[in-house]
């Protein structure tokens, strides 16, 4: 081939990459779009007939067809913020030791056991906490909270083993390895001869982690919470299983409640009215809502540590 | 130039090894009291090893090994219990890098001084005057000690580290190629601290670049193959060497 015909085919060839590159990148833009649409179109008899009412409403009726979708809305959020007040602790613990501490011989094991947490499916932990987790925390657990610390609204209720704090328990357990693989690599990223300078001022190993490893990580951590944050907001089976499914808004804890996508998943198949089903798009729309509006927070917060 | 000298570190027969890979041979040299120590020599010759060797950050990674002694006033420090928290805050060091703390200009100096339990804010923020003064940073940076350090410059970054490490007040400053990430006027102003630090404290330098090894130094050793093929004052070493080897490389003739 001569140099002339070489160069022509190369071009074209670069045009045609180009061009499938970008149709394919677009298309993901198109895909998030047409959800969007499709959401906003299916749910808009239901907002049609409810307006804002149906995000202030505490009502959820299907059989008088009126549907609010607060209960469920913040069963959502509630849960996630109690699997991430449990879960980042542990994990940070466990990001720590695996990069701060550990021998190597177990650095490994480790390591793989909590990717395979995180390939274990859904439904499995929802199975799990239903018939092992859930009457542990009714039969111990829970008792021992409410006799120690009933006295909190939030923890004043009967030892049912269902609700919101069991449901907040196994999605702590379920997003835990998200967030240690994440803050572990972030932990990773701290230059070591960062962490030797600390030691260099004659800084304990706590102090380190403390002052030089934490702060360095700080932008990394809040993109691990949200990713897992992201997951136990959508979370389906499990929380299905745990949280009681039950349309109220209840100070306690303990108490069952409903999930965006417990509804979803409890009541799609038995939405025989178009206001019923037109109602629970419109919860999928909530969810859709409230993941962006997560994310969106988390991109603001990690821009502002990495400019500081 | 007085002749009255007294050894702030002594080396006696250092094998170093990284896992079973050695890494020293056989070390044998003197820290000299308020004096500027240079070591010099081709890359992977071990004198950053060595210096590493001087606060045990060694200790940090597991598989490594010592042998031989390494007094420090005259008590070994590789001795076994020895309480190295306490040791690096007695032996600063400075990296090829600067190194500054994810947080503001005093507080980087104050880090130090926290953990040698200073409370007292007087007494902390005098000090941390006192160490920016010493690293003559100060009047770059006393209009803003409470923006983050990281908003500096690499050179004013460089003497941040520099003022952190002093401000501990250590016997010894290890500094490892502490101008090689900055540019010649700011090597200029590290290598001018260094000469003032001098006068309190007893600094070891490594250096790839053997002009600042003769401007800064009086004594220098020559580093070749995890072994010290020369040590002496530096005026004899860039002049006058006894080795074969030490006048090839300062020539020049390799490395």
């Amino acid at each position: 081939m001569n140099t002339e015909s070489r160069e022509a085919a190369t071009s074209s060839g670069d045009r045609i990459f180009k061009g499938v590159s970008y149709f394919f990148a677009i298309s993901v833009m198109c895909l998030m779009g047409l959800v969007v649409l499709v959401l906003f179109k299916e749910s808009l008899p239901s907002i049609q007939k409810f307006g804002l009412g149906f995000i202030t409403s505490t009502s959820w009726d299907p059989v008088a067809l009126e549907f609010g979708a607060l209960p469920a809305i913040y069963g959502t959020v509630v849960t996630s913020i109690i699997a991430i007040v449990i879960a980042l602790p542990i994990s940070i613990g466990i990001a720590i030791f695996l990069t701060e501490m550990a021998p190597t011989s177990l650095k490994g094991p480790i390591g793989v056991a909590i990717e395979l947490l995180a390939s274990i499916p859904s439904i499995i932990y929802g199975m799990w906490g239903l018939f092992i987790l859930s009457p542990l925390l009714g039969d111990y657990v829970e008792p021992f909270i409410i006799d120690h610390f009933g006295f909190i609204p939030l923890f004043d209720g009967a030892p049912l083993g269902i609700g919101m704090l069991p449901a907040g328990f196994i999605l702590a357990i379920m997003i835990i390895p998200f967030i240690s693989s994440v803050s572990r690599d972030v932990f990773l990223m701290v230059p070591s001869i960062l962490k030797e300078s600390g030691y260099g001022v004659g800084a304990t190993k706590w102090e380190v982690i403390r002052r030089v490893v934490l702060p360095f990580a700080r932008s990394g951590i809040v993109g691990a919470v949200i990713l897992g944050l992201g997951r136990a907001l959508g979370e389906t089976m499990a929380v299905t299983f745990m949280i009681g499914n039950s349309p109220d808004i209840s100070l306690s804890l303990l108490d069952p409640a409903t999930s965006i996508s417990a509804t979803l998943a409890n009541e799609f198949t038995e939405a025989d009215h178009p206001l019923y089903l037109s109602s629970i798009v419109e919860l999928g729309l909530m969810l859709f809502i409230i993941t962006f509006v997560v994310l969106a927070i988390a991109k603001l917060m990690t821009r502002r540590y990495e400019k500081r | 130039m007085s002749d009255k000298m007294t050894e702030k570190m002594e080396v006696k027969g250092l094998n170093f090894y990284y896992g079973t890979k050695q890494a020293l041979k056989d070390i044998n040299l003197a820290v000299q009291e308020g004096e500027i120590t240079a070591l010099i020599g081709p890359s992977g010759c071990g004198k950053t090893t060595f210096l590493r060797c001087l606060n045990r950050m060694h200790d940090l990674y597991p598989g490594n090994r010592y042998e031989g002694e390494i007094l420090l006033e005259g008590k070994n420090i590789l001795r076994k219990g020895i309480d190295l928290i306490k040791l690096r805050s007695r032996i600063g060091m400075v990296f090829q890098k600067p190194t500054p703390f994810p947080m503001s200009i005093s507080d980087n100096i104050a880090f130090g001084l926290k953990l040698k339990g200073i409370r007292n804010r007087g007494e902390i923020e005098g000090r941390v005057e006192t160490a920016l003064k010493d690293s003559a940073l100060f009047d770059e940076v006393k209009d803003r000690l409470n923006t983050p350090a990281l908003s500096l410059s690499g050179g004013q970054q460089q003497r941040l580290c520099i003022a952190r490490a002093v401000a501990v007040e250590p016997d010894v400053i290890l500094m490892d190629e502490p101008c090689s990430a900055l540019d010649p006027v700011a090597t200029v102003k590290i290598e001018d601290l260094m000469s003032e630090l001098k006068s309190n404290y007893t600094v070891v330098i490594v250096t790839h670049n053997m002009q600042q090894a003769a401007r800064v130094s009086e004594y220098t050793g020559f580093f070749m193959l995890g072994e010290v093929m020369e040590f002496d004052r530096t005026k004899r070493i860039f002049t006058n060497p006894k080795n074969k080897m030490t006048e090839d490389y300062i020539t020049g003739r390799f490395g």
